[in-house]
């Protein structure tokens, strides 16, 4: 097996690999939603409030902020 | 950080970017127009000796239009979302405006500098990769400089969660970091032969295929992380903004974000087919660009699907026609790229003027319509006067939708063609026609083409004009409009 054959095992495993995080990350999304845990649809709403003043859809914490 | 009632978002940068944008907008389509017009007339080439020549004009238009307008209207957005998404101002921070100046000022002074090395002929001969190694090293400066920009206002932020359009401008910068470094690294010639080359003149570290691979892993990902990624990231910010309809499905966009992040570096090589790379990383190259549709469509159906319900407003804001009609054809070419990278439709594909038009339908109707809009709805805020003419925005949107169609219809047509006047043969084998019968054929579409461009120029003439007079002349605001923009 010379290199070139070896890039291309790399890269098939490397896909796999990947695909699986990326559904992973799917299912993560969807099921977080699901529990209550998380509210992803409201970061929308970042956009359409976004004056200076306005209140931030999800505060930085104060011990961050200095 | 400090906290102060008449706090205000500081939009000094993103102005001056504005102004670039439009500047360099008009001289790429101007050089761009000019180039159509040789190839269906070649007299035009001799106008200006050796500085009007195709061959010198060319890198000049795909540079002007990638490195001058798209990013000059990259950074003029992220001045100003990348604010307002975090709700932090850049007045803020000292040092963030006076990185922003820098940024600003070594862009302007190296954009110029490079348009004009091109035009003395200074080139590292690699498509989009043309600047020679001093200007690279300022082009690295320059993004070094919105990286700091980038990641100091993020640092200061109030509000905690990065909205999906940063995660875009931060991939951008990544993306764009990574491929520049990598398909750049070059040596002067003068150091491989004993003196005898040039120190301005350098060549790439790899040859051969790996050059050529490295090459297209970059061309093809400069579309990805120039002409894609940061547009997605304005129409994700400017479309909910200015129809006051927040994205469909906050989810879809991060899923969309990961799948094309994890698939876009990896169809590069779909450039290279029926050519001397390995055949499993052709075979990668087409099989990646077809899953591509997928994330591509993803952003771009959650963006239509935000229109949901409110599709009356198509009718009633040229704005929204325009991000409409963008990601439209943001649909209509990335569907197109993954066909073209079929193996055995590129065999008919490759080398023909269908390539342009493909990038043209994308370039002419995504990027470009989506960084007006943008800058349609940003000068009224920044410049705190409403829009000069809607009537003119409307004149604009229809020449250049029509200049758009010409454009792709004459090259779909004159590359198809081409393509099959090349493979054509008779019933021994030979070949029926010599490469000047193909030429002949497509003069006339060539002729269209260079129609379309005078025509999408006259609307980008059109457009400049509006932008001078809005942040000039027309009627000031009182207050900043909330959603919509205000239009006479």
């Amino acid at each position: 097996m010379d290199i070139r054959e070896l890039q291309g095992y790399a890269s098939f495993f490397m896909t796999i690999f990947l695909v699986i995080m990326l559904y992973g990350y799917i299912i993560y999304l969807y099921r977080s939603e699901k529990r209550g845990d998380r509210d992803y649809e409201k970061y929308g709403n970042i956009a359409l409030d976004d004056e200076v003043t306005s209140t931030p859809v999800e505060d930085k914490p104060a011990s961050q902020r200095e | 950080m400090q906290s102060n009632a008449a706090l205000e978002y500081d939009y000094s940068i993103a102005k001056l970017f504005t102004y670039t944008t439009i500047l360099f907008g008009f001289l790429g389509m101007l050089v761009g127009t000019l180039i159509a017009a040789q190839m269906a007339f070649p007299e035009l080439n001799y106008l200006i000796g050796e500085y009007g020549t195709f061959s010198r004009l060319r890198p000049i238009h795909t540079n002007t239009v990638v490195f001058g307008f798209t990013v000059s209207g990259i950074f003029a957005t992220w001045y100003y979302v990348g604010q307002r998404v975090l709700k932090v101002s850049m007045a803020e921070s000292k040092f963030l405006m006076a990185i922003g100046k820098i940024h600003f000022w070594l862009y302007f002074v190296g954009a110029l500098v490079a348009t004009v090395s091109l035009l003395l002929g200074y080139s590292q001969s690699h498509e989009y990769a043309q600047y020679e190694w001093p200007i690279d090293i300022v082009i690295v400066l320059i993004w070094i400089l919105w990286g700091i920009s980038i990641f100091g206002i993020v640092g200061i932020r109030r509000e905690k969660s990065l909205y999906i359009s940063l995660w875009y401008y931060i991939a951008c910068f990544l993306g764009v970091s990574m491929l520049y470094l990598f398909n750049n690294i070059s040596v002067p010639t003068y150091f491989l032969t004993d003196g005898l080359g040039s120190v301005m003149h350098s060549v790439s570290m790899y040859s051969g295929t790996n050059d050529a691979l490295v090459q297209w892993w970059y061309g093809h990902n400069a579309v990805a992380f120039g002409f894609t990624v940061p547009i997605v990231a304005m129409i994700y910010y400017f479309l909910p903004k200015e129809s006051g309809q927040a994205i469909y499905s906050y989810k879809l966009s991060l899923l969309s974000f990961w799948g094309l992040m994890f698939v876009y570096l990896w169809a590069g090589s779909h450039h290279l087919l029926w050519s001397t790379v390995p055949d499993w990383m052709q075979t990668m190259g087409s099989a990646f660009s077809i899953v591509l549709i997928l994330p591509s469509w993803g952003s771009a159906i959650n963006m239509l699907l935000t229109m949901k319900g409110e599709w009356n407003q198509l009718t009633e804001n040229p704005l929204i026609k325009f991000m409409v009609l963008a990601s439209t054809f943001y649909m209509l070419s990335t569907l197109e790229g993954p066909i073209q990278a079929i193996k055995s439709v590129n065999a008919i594909a490759h080398f023909t003027d269908w390539i342009p038009g493909h990038v043209h339908d994308g370039v002419l109707g995504w990027v470009v319509f989506m960084i007006m809009s943008a800058l349609f709805h940003m000068v009224p805020r920044m410049f705190k006067r409403e829009i000069y003419s809607k009537k003119l925005i409307e004149v604009q949107f229809w020449i250049q939708t029509v200049a758009v169609v010409l454009y792709f219809t004459s090259m779909w047509i004159a590359g198809i063609t081409q393509g099959m006047m090349w493979r054509a043969v008779d019933e021994y084998g030979n070949l029926m026609y010599s490469f000047i019968d193909t030429v002949t054929v497509l003069h006339p579409y060539y002729a269209i083409r260079a129609l379309s461009g005078v025509l999408y120029l006259t609307g980008f003439l059109i457009f400049a004009y509006n932008m001078y007079k809005s942040m000039t002349s027309s009627k000031q605001l009182t207050e900043e409009p909330q959603f919509k923009t205000p239009m006479a």
